[in-house]
């Protein structure tokens, strides 16, 4: 009885490795309907609008999602040629990948849209041509925080290291924002190398340490709304969603001290075989009416001048997410590190690890 | 012959499921990158890891918390499996059934709903705050941790000893009683040691998962309180320093192995009730 049900139970493996290799075949050989493979943040695009773009081009989409740009990289750095197609990293990610040559350069003659671009985003430092990368959004990094908690407006970073919030605050868990922005409070650039000023940072964030309840990502907003934090670090989207989903009480402030200025594109990588494919893929995005919605659904800022004419006058002037120029001149773009500075992963693991 | 055919495919299974991810993890742990981009033999991971004392803070808490929720495991769960192998229940099999069931649900989904349950703003901290005794904060310390780990691998530590224990000669029960033992020494002196194996496969089981956890001190501490596994997931996925990342799973292995050495070599016999 015992040997038969083994020999069964052999069997069944061997069909089950049968099938899954048949399978394999057919959609290898098979019709020739093109999948591209999209990598985008969590909960930064409008809900169907990957569907429209399968019905206007018969292209399927494979859409997944990352939570920061070092998980991203360290994920499409290592799997090798059999990887995605698009992906969307910021600025500073966007340059380390192309000095590490991963990226293809676009042929703008397959996206037309492009004149829809804003101006002031077709010379930026990371990729000065648009070579290999088309801006997407934009965001800053700030503060969302419950007014009914806290009992007063907050306006500065310092708010966050204020012990009459222990226990109540939520940090990025993000190396370089959360790092960047304290040294921002200290007077310091966000691209500071000075190891004396990263292990000032490193010590202040040591001694706020008892004082977080939690550092995350995507799940911070969750925690001021339902009330269990009074404050997070957040990036503005999602600060601006939670403001919309419950306004009230929500807030959402970019510190006075300035703030990190997040430019995400679109990047087409080398290993792509499907290059036009994905070329069609930005054309869509850079459509007016996509960008538009985008624009409104995801709570970040667009780089779409035809879609930002279009916007509601709320969203215009909601200085959340289109801050003044005087805002805008204390925000930095970051700058990718050294390839050898060690000093932020480590002040960080020190954080982290106490 | 015929058996060695059927054997086949758990061979090729396990080469390329078992022994290459094995050898991949050693040799990213014994190795640093080298000036050309090759790789160097080099231990000085190792030497990294246990002179810093970061690492081996994450180290020894992954231990305590690990050990702790064994033995709470062990200290519930030893009374639950003796009471389901003996005769106060008469729906035995029901009750080991919704034992079981919880289990067949994902660990994260289990873990999130103690987030929604136990968060400051949570259900029961809204319970608490009405009657005038909240809000308390059950979650972002060690101890959430250990309690993640004591509700989720639980059932690793109650099915071992329980089936050990109804396996268990009766007879040398009764004989004990018939020569006058009362139910205390019985106990100690019959029962116990019997169930020795399923307690000592119960603690592999349950202390391998909990030492190596990420999911759960991730979820339930806020990502505020970091273990190994949280380390090893950080090199990998952020630090993206894979050799690094290896030489923290071989210790991670090294310790886990120990674990089971020491724990087979008491196992006298192979009446140990394992899960499977």
């Amino acid at each position: 009885m015992k040997k038969t049900l083994k020999k069964i139970g052999v069997l069944m493996c061997a069909a089950l490795v049968a099938v899954a290799s048949l399978a394999g075949c057919s959609s290898d050989g098979g019709e020739e309907k093109v999948t591209l493979r999209v990598y985008n943040w969590g909960e930064y695009i409008a809900p169907g609008l990957l569907e429209q773009f399968e019905e206007e081009t018969g292209i399927h989409v494979e859409y997944d999602t990352f939570n920061d740009n070092e998980s991203m990289y360290a994920k499409v750095k290592n799997s090798g040629s059999d990887s995605y197609d698009i992906v969307v990293p910021s600025d500073y990610m966007i340059k380390k990948m192309i000095e590490e040559d991963m990226l293809a350069p676009i042929n703008y003659d397959n996206v037309p849209n492009i004149k829809n671009l804003d101006p002031s985003f077709t010379n930026l430092s990371y990729d000065p041509e648009g070579t290999y990368s088309v801006p997407y959004l934009w965001g800053t990094v700030g503060i969302l925080y419950d007014i009914d908690q806290t009992g007063r407006e907050l306006t500065s970073m310092k708010d966050m290291f204020d012990p009459a919030f222990a226990r109540k605050v939520c940090m990025l868990d993000s190396i370089r924002d959360t790092i960047g922005m304290t040294l921002k409070m200290q007077g310091y650039s966000m691209n500071d190398l000075d190891p004396a000023h990263i292990a000032e940072v490193r010590d202040i964030l040591l001694e706020q340490k008892p004082n977080v309840l939690a550092y995350g990502t995507d799940e911070l907003p969750a925690k001021v709304i339902g009330g269990t934090a009074a404050m997070a670090m957040v990036y503005s989207g999602e600060g601006i969603r939670a403001v919309e989903e419950q306004p009230e009480n929500m807030r959402f402030v970019i510190p006075e001290e300035g703030s990190n200025l997040a430019v995400d594109s679109f990047v087409i990588l080398k290993t792509s075989q499907n290059k036009e494919a994905a070329e069609q893929f930005l054309n869509f995005m850079l459509d007016a009416d996509v960008a538009l919605e985008n624009a409104i659904e995801t709570g970040y800022s667009t780089t779409n001048a035809a879609a930002r004419e279009m916007l509601p006058d709320e969203i215009k002037n909601d200085p959340g997410r289109y801050p003044s120029q005087d805002v805008l001149d204390k925000c930095e773009i970051f700058e990718t590190l050294p390839a050898d500075n060690t000093d932020y992963i480590d002040a960080w693991n020190q954080i982290k690890a106490k | 012959m015929k058996r060695a055919f059927t054997a086949y495919p758990y061979l090729v299974w396990s080469i390329i499921f078992i022994i290459a991810p094995l050898i991949l993890v050693l040799y990213y742990g014994l190795t640093v990158p080298g000036p050309d981009g090759g790789a160097v033999f080099s231990l000085e991971n190792f030497v990294k890891f246990f002179t810093s004392p970061i690492f081996m803070a994450a180290f020894w808490r992954s231990i305590w918390t690990a050990a702790l929720a064994t033995i709470i495991c062990l200290l519930i769960g030893y009374p639950v499996a003796y009471f389901l192998s003996g005769t106060i229940f008469k729906n035995k099999n029901l009750l080991l059934l919704l034992l079981v069931i919880p289990m067949w649900m994902n660990l994260l989904l289990r873990t999130y709903a103690w987030l929604i349950l136990l968060d400051n703003g949570g259900l029961i901290n809204t319970v608490l705050e009405f009657f005038g005794l909240g809000p308390v904060e059950f979650l972002y310390h060690e101890y959430s941790i250990v309690f993640g780990m004591v509700y989720n691998f639980l059932p690793f530590m109650i099915l071992p000893i329980h089936s050990v224990l109804v396996k268990m000669d009766h007879s040398l029960i009764e004989a004990a009683q018939d020569l006058g033992a009362n139910r205390t020494k019985v106990f100690f002196k019959i029962t116990f040691p019997m169930s020795l194996p399923g307690i000592l496969s119960g603690i592999t089981m349950v202390f391998m998962p909990a030492v190596t956890t990420f999911a759960i001190s991730d979820i339930l501490s806020g990502r505020t309180i970091q273990l190994m596994g949280n380390l090893i997931e950080d090199q990998f996925l952020r630090s993206d320093n894979w050799n690094f990342g290896s030489t923290m799973s071989i210790i991670l292995m090294v310790l886990i192995l120990a674990s089971m050495v020491i724990s087979s070599r008491y196992e006298k016999d192979n009446q140990g009730g394992g899960l499977f």
